[in-house]
């Protein structure tokens, strides 16, 4: 059994998943690696982030995060050493790779597909990809053991839903709130029966994410979810430790700590 | 070659266009696709939005040749298709008109849009007041400085004005903002896309409703000479008014080679990276902003700074036909800079008695190198899409205060 697959296994009854994202090369190379360590003390599975100058997808927070490695220098081969390094720690929790196309696309979906999956990636995340135009890709990720991670929203027809069904694997990225990435008051409204209608058409394990920024929201997610996704509170706590001088690490560990711990004892009955 | 058919239901020309865009948005657009296809055969759509191109648009505009400007240039014709007497002064009213419809139609409350010079933002934010939208537009803080009387105009006409902080400060961080607006409020917004950019089906509409542009040109240039234009010349930055000229005779230049087809980008302060903003010249394939088309990007994917003294050029992406055009070899792409279009511009102005808009002042400066070169009995005919109000400071300063006088 992959790794991915594993842990929604291994956590089945008991809890849902963390699933833990972070800019890779924020604020710079090094710490990046700190932070990454960092967050998966506490999560079951972390999305490295591909800083792009252009995402659209991103608020605030991961705007400035990804603005802050590209500065840095830190470039697409570093990311690729990031997840390197920490299979060389034996760490044997899932690492995924979260990004736009553009890179992908300008390195060679095939050669990208390649390195990610020799770096020790277990999927690739591709956030401005519909399942349309990602024929090309999909089908190198395939060849290279890359699981195909797609995106349901709450704007996507039953039809589509089908379809990412049928060609995702390792779990459905359930996007839980319209609109970019970063910090909401509450959740959205209806997501119970959201997640109901993604699984008429799935026995993947469905992930939320895309705003779920306190505790109290990421327990209420992981009510109706296999998987809580967190970004932006993440990246957010690290910037706002910066901001005063104080060490992102230990903030990062305290905020994914947090996370994690309102999670204990809550599975989907 | 069956070039109605492009773009393919795939939204493709050829390789290039798409749909590159976060999930959230796949189902407004594949509904937007629906409608718009609905609405563009709909005779009721298509004579109300007739009525308010000539009643509200001032349509047709007039074909004029530039005598003065011909005989100083000692050359070809050189005649103008004046989208700078279009109300808002620039061709982007075409588009807004059509789109703004398209959101009454569909039942949509709010326009949203990006701007770089303020044209499409003035002209969005018109549409918007005359038809009962509410309108936010989002604009680059760089031109909400270098642009500043058409922020005003923005504000005048009752839109809401975000001016955009970050990355580049111009007109790809204003479509940035635009498209995370959209993917929050998607429901009951329409996205005014300004150019023939963006995914699947926003450069086909564009195209359709700055057509509009070539279909006069071609009959009024017709009845005039009698003959078609040996060369079409227009400004290129996401490229709208220079498809919207293009696409009327486009089945002239597949059967017969007439006319030219010459596509003008911003060449900056020159050929370096980060200098220009010549995308089609200059650049290479990838996606950005929701389709895959050229751009300007390093090795890494990464999109690059432009420049332009032309805030409504100075963009690193191009729409994905004019990919299309280029890579068929239909249309040429041919860079002028910054002070060859500032000089345009003050030719046309003492010449003519036309004070061009800085992006329409690269075609004009094109259109006098080629005219040059060709014989007497050759003609060009240039899309004129923009007034200059709005660039009386970049034009003051340019001609050393001449303008304060």
């Amino acid at each position: 059994m992959n790794r991915v697959a594993r842990v929604f296994e291994e956590l089945r009854g008991r809890r849902p998943a963390l699933i833990g994202f972070l800019t890779a090369g924020f604020p710079d190379g090094p710490t990046s690696l700190l932070l990454a360590r960092v967050l998966l003390s506490h999560c079951d599975i972390l999305e490295v982030g591909i800083p792009f100058s252009d995402p659209v997808m991103d608020g605030p927070v991961l705007q400035e995060t990804a603005r802050m490695a590209l500065e840095s220098g830190f470039r697409l081969e570093d990311s690729l050493l990031l997840i390197k390094n920490l299979r060389n720690e034996d760490i044997e929790k899932p690492l995924l790779f979260m990004t736009y196309y553009n890179p992908v696309l300008r390195r060679g979906p095939a050669l990208f597909a390649r390195e990610a999956a020799a770096a020790g990636a277990d999927g690739v995340i591709i956030a401005d990809l519909p399942r349309e135009e990602g024929g090309a890709w999909l089908k190198e990720a395939r060849e290279c053991g890359l699981e195909r991670i797609l995106f349901v929203s709450p704007t996507t027809s039953k039809e589509r839903i089908a379809s990412a069904a049928a060609e995702a694997s390792g779990f459905l990225y359930c996007i839980s709130a319209l609109g970019t990435t970063g910090a909401r008051d509450r959740l959205a409204e209806g997501l119970r029966d959201y997640l109901c209608r993604i699984r008429e058409f799935t026995d993947l394990p469905l992930a939320l994410g895309i705003g779920i920024t306190t505790p109290e929201q990421c327990r209420e997610a992981g009510v109706l979810a296999e998987g809580v996704i967190v970004g932006s509170a993440f990246m957010r706590a690290c910037l706002e430790a910066m901001r005063t001088g104080e060490d992102p690490a230990a903030a990062l560990d305290a905020a994914a700590a947090h996370m994690r711990l309102s999670l204990e004892g809550r599975a989907r009955p | 070659m069956k070039t109605d058919a492009l773009p393919d239901d795939a939204g493709r020309y050829g390789r290039f266009g798409g749909r590159f865009v976060p999930e959230t948005l796949m189902q407004p657009l594949l509904e937007l696709e629906k409608d718009y296809k609905r609405l563009s055969q709909d005779p009721g759509f298509l004579s109300e939005l007739g009525s308010l191109l000539r009643d509200f648009a001032g349509r047709p505009t007039p074909l004029y040749e530039a005598k003065r400007l011909s005989s100083h240039v000692g050359g070809a014709r050189i005649f103008l298709k004046r989208e700078d007497l279009c109300h808002t002064g620039s061709h982007k009213i075409n588009n807004t008109l059509g789109q703004g419809l398209l959101a009454v139609h569909t039942g949509k409350r709010r326009l949203i849009a990006e701007t770089g010079a303020g044209q499409h933002g003035v002209a969005t934010a018109t549409a918007a007041a005359l038809l009962g939208l509410r309108c936010t537009v989002f604009m680059g803080e760089e031109d909400a400085v270098r642009q500043a009387p058409n922020l005003r105009r923005m504000r005048l006409l009752g839109a809401e004005v975000e001016v955009v902080g970050s990355g580049s400060r111009t007109l790809k961080d204003a479509v940035n903002a635009a498209l995370r607006e959209w993917v929050a409020c998607v429901e009951d917004t329409h996205y005014c896309m300004g150019s023939v950019v963006g995914p699947h089906p926003f450069p086909l509409m564009v195209r359709d409703f700055q057509s509009v542009i070539g279909q006069e040109a071609r009959k009024q240039f017709l009845e005039r000479v009698g003959s078609l234009p040996d060369h079409l010349v227009a400004c290129v930055g996401g490229g709208s008014n220079s498809l919207g000229l293009f696409r009327p005779f486009l089945q002239d230049r597949l059967r017969t080679g007439v006319p030219r087809m010459v596509g003008v980008e911003a060449g900056g302060r020159g050929p370096g990276p980060c200098e220009h903003a010549a995308s089609l010249c200059r650049g290479t394939p990838g996606t950005l902003h929701g389709s895959f088309s050229f751009l300007l990007q390093d090795e890494e994917g990464q999109i690059l700074p432009t420049h332009s003294v032309s805030a409504g050029l100075d963009y690193p992406g191009v729409g994905p036909e004019h990919s299309w055009l280029k890579e068929t070899g239909t249309a040429e792409y041919v860079t002028v800079n910054d002070e060859e279009a500032l000089e345009a511009a003050r030719q046309l102005t003492l010449l003519e008695g036309i004070i061009p808009a800085l992006e329409s002042a690269h075609a004009v400066a094109y259109a006098v190198r080629l005219a040059r070169e060709a014989g007497r009995e050759s003609t060009v005919l240039v899309c004129l899409s923009g007034r200059g109000d709005k660039d009386m400071g970049s034009l003051a300063e340019a001609w050393g205060g001449g303008a304060e006088a």
